[in-house]
């Protein structure tokens, strides 16, 4: 018998370890053949520990298990929730960035090979760089840290320029509260990352990649460090890439709590071992990035779903999205949820059939009174624009952003005046200091929510120009897009921020 | 990385073994600086010029870089690091409330560390466990759904 305990950092913080290390010593009691592997996690984290028998006749799902459930489990007496394939939330997604993930042992490069993995990087291996970024370029894979910027013209730019040396750094600082997908890929299925970021250095010549990976995640530094060791060990990294005359090899670096490092220029500069500060464009890090030299910046999902597009091929990732946003969405479903967790789908469902249908609404059972859909930086959605389709295009034509495709849904006892505050104070705290009206302009931002808190009507206006003043005077997203959450609440939810007034007359 | 693992007074002859072992990748510091603060679980003033000797940079420019980055302790932290995670995902369950009873109950401020000196209370945006908040981490060890009874227990393991 095999049992799957996932090893996942959000199935751990449930108590997976307890429930692994249990089903060791009750099995050892019973006499029982257990095999355990600690695998990823499938995604629905309000079934998690959620483990999985394996008789022989599939694999059954059983969870959330609690050490206490462990002998009923081995003895065949607990509930089971059917086939894990079956289960509703899985059996409704494309899984094409995360088909492995949940389902192999995300250490073992066989189990990796053995579905599907590498197929992507032997294709790759065969063709000319120009082939492979034109691979890119036709699956209309566009950046999925936050901007969408088209993946395929990002790398044919690195490759055009000349330069002793280039670089493949992959984007791990996944900052945005509500997102968790590069974590989840990370630690359920390393390799995919790994091998993405080699078909990216032979796209466009780099030899030389890193991860730029957040201290806020010790279990999937962790696991991309043993991964990297073991690709190395197998050739699949190092001088000669399975086989090949081609070299790539890959480096860890961690990153040390600042939010703004997640900004691909003060990402780099932090690489470098100075302030995470932002850096004017141009020069684009694509001509000249990590120490001057022309690098690749991309999100882990980004680089994570490059091997599917060269296993199936371009067309096949095309054929999914809506419009312009081409393929599927890893969405991050989080806050005040039923059920919360990884959904990877085709671009083009509306925000409601997920808030509503997909996660079953809000976990408090009260009815849900706001979305903020891309982080921080991204708008609160209310209930009048559920209609709106995961899209690039779509969302920015409702005033929001897509970002990481994190969704945190609040109840409606949230306070958006509170949110709003919150916005700005994480601005301040945050900011790299670089311009003023992100520096100062945030902290006087708390300070004009606090007048409208304390009932002052005339400080609206000043927030409402604040906001416009830090739109279009910050050299970043962390400057420019913070009004987003703050201008939302104020005009989809007026009433949170006139309560006080009107009670204080 | 782990913040909690034992303060001592180092001297600099380990600090330049550190050193040594890193300099030669490309862009060394925070692989340096985490190194260090594993090792000792703060940057030891006397790290400082041994860094800046190493790498050919001011001491002003190094402070500059340390001081830039939430991470780095200038003073060891208690033997434990209990961190709560104030992200928006999270204070939609309840962890503005969860973090406030735990500060009144030890009664600590931000960055706090109790008198006994076992836990020092930070905050931290985001530990990817959005979709089971409130969450902690303890040391390196995650914790979902934190309510009030579960920290408690946390920060009785933790001597607190
Ligand atoms: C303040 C700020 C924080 C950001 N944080 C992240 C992050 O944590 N992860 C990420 O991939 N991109 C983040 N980005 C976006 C990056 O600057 C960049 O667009 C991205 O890494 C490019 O990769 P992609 O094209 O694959 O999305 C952030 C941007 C800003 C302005
Ligand atoms: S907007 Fe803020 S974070 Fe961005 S560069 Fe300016 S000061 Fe730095």
């Amino acid at each position: 018998m095999i049992i799957y305990v996932p090893m996942d950092s959000a199935a751990k913080a449930l108590g997976a370890d307890d429930v692994a290390a249990t089903i060791r010593s009750e099995a050892k009691v019973r006499k029982l053949e257990v095999q355990i592997i600690r695998n990823g996690s499938r995604g629905m984290v309000w079934l998690e520990p959620l483990v999985e028998v394996d008789t022989g006749e599939g694999r059954i799902a059983y969870g959330p298990v609690a050490p206490d459930d462990v002998p009923a489990l081995l003895e065949g007496r607990m509930e089971t929730l059917g086939p894990v394939e079956e289960i509703p939330f899985f059996a409704r997604q494309t899984r094409l960035t995360f088909a492995r993930c949940g389902v192999i042992d995300p250490l073992d490069l066989a189990d990796y090979a053995a579905h599907g993995g590498l197929a992507g990087l032997r294709r790759a291996l065969a063709m000319t760089c120009e082939e492979i970024v034109g691979e890119v370029t036709a699956s209309g894979l566009r950046g999925r840290g936050g901007a969408g910027f088209p993946t395929g013209i990002k790398w044919q730019t690195v490759l055009g320029a000349e330069a002793p040396q280039k670089y493949i750094v992959c984007n791990a600082d996944e900052g945005d509260s509500g997102t968790f997908a590069d974590r989840m890929i990370m630690e359920g299925d390393p390799f995919s990352l790994i091998e993405g970021m080699a078909i990216a250095g032979l796209g466009v010549g780099a030899t030389r990649g890193y991860v730029y990976l957040r201290s806020e995640y010790p279990d999937a530094i962790a696991v991309m460090q043993e991964a990297v060791a073991r690709a190395r060990a197998a050739g699949v990294l190092g001088a000669r890439v399975l086989g090949s005359d081609r070299a790539f090899d890959m480096e860890i670096r961690v990153g040390a709590g600042a939010y703004v490092c997640g900004e691909e220029t003060a990402l780099l500069n932090s690489l470098e071992g100075k302030r995470g500060v932002v850096r004017a464009k141009p020069p684009l890090p694509a001509l000249e990035g990590f120490f001057g030299r022309p690098t690749v910046v991309n999100n882990v999902i980004s680089l994570a779903t490059v091997p599917v597009i060269f296993e199936r091929g371009a067309a096949a990732y095309a054929r999914f999205g809506c419009g312009r946003s081409r393929g599927t969405a890893t969405l991050q479903i989080a806050g005040n949820v039923r059920r919360g967790g990884l959904f990877e789908t085709a671009f083009g469902i509306s925000l409601g059939e997920v808030v509503d249908d997909i996660a079953g609404g809000t976990a408090s059972g009260r009815p849900v009174k706001a979305v903020q859909v891309g982080g921080p930086l991204g708008a609160y959605m209310p209930r009048e624009k559920f209609h709106t389709a995961m899209g690039y295009e779509e969302f920015d034509a409702e005033g929001g952003l897509i970002g990481h495709a994190g969704l945190v849904v609040f109840d409606d006892t949230a306070d958006m005046l509170r949110m709003a505050r919150f916005a700005m104070e994480f601005c301040a705290a945050e900011s790299c200091g670089k311009c003023t009206p992100c520096r100062i302009g945030a902290v006087r931002g708390v300070e004009t929510i606090d007048r409208i808190a304390a009932g002052d009507a005339r400080a609206v206006p000043i927030l409402t120009d604040l906001c416009e003043t830090m739109k279009d005077g910050s050299l970043c997203a962390l400057g420019g897009f913070t009004p987003y959450p703050v201008m939302s609440a104020l005009i989809h939810f007026p009433d949170d921020f006139a309560t006080r007034k009107e009670a204080a007359e | 990385m782990n913040p909690a693992s034992q303060a001592r007074t180092p001297d600099d002859d380990e600090i330049r073994m550190i050193i040594e072992e890193l300099r030669s990748l490309e862009g060394p510091l925070l692989p340096m600086l985490h190194r260090i603060q594993d090792r000792f679980g703060y940057i030891p003033p006397n790290a400082m010029p041994l860094i800046a000797d190493a790498l050919n940079i001011t001491r002003a420019e190094l402070h500059g870089v340390v001081s830039f980055y939430h991470d780095f302790r200038a003073a060891p932290a208690g033997r434990h690091v209990v961190k709560i995670c104030r992200a928006e995902a999270c204070q939609a369950v309840g962890a503005a409330r969860l973090a406030e009873a735990t500060l009144e109950r030890l009664g600590l401020g931000w960055h706090g560390t109790t008198a006994n000196g076992a836990v020092t209370v930070e905050p931290v945006y985001c530990l990817g466990l959005c979709a089971c908040g409130p969450a902690a981490m303890v040391d390196d060890k995650v914790v979902g759904r934190v309510d009030e009874d579960r920290m408690a227990s946390l920060l009785a393991e933790a001597g607190a």
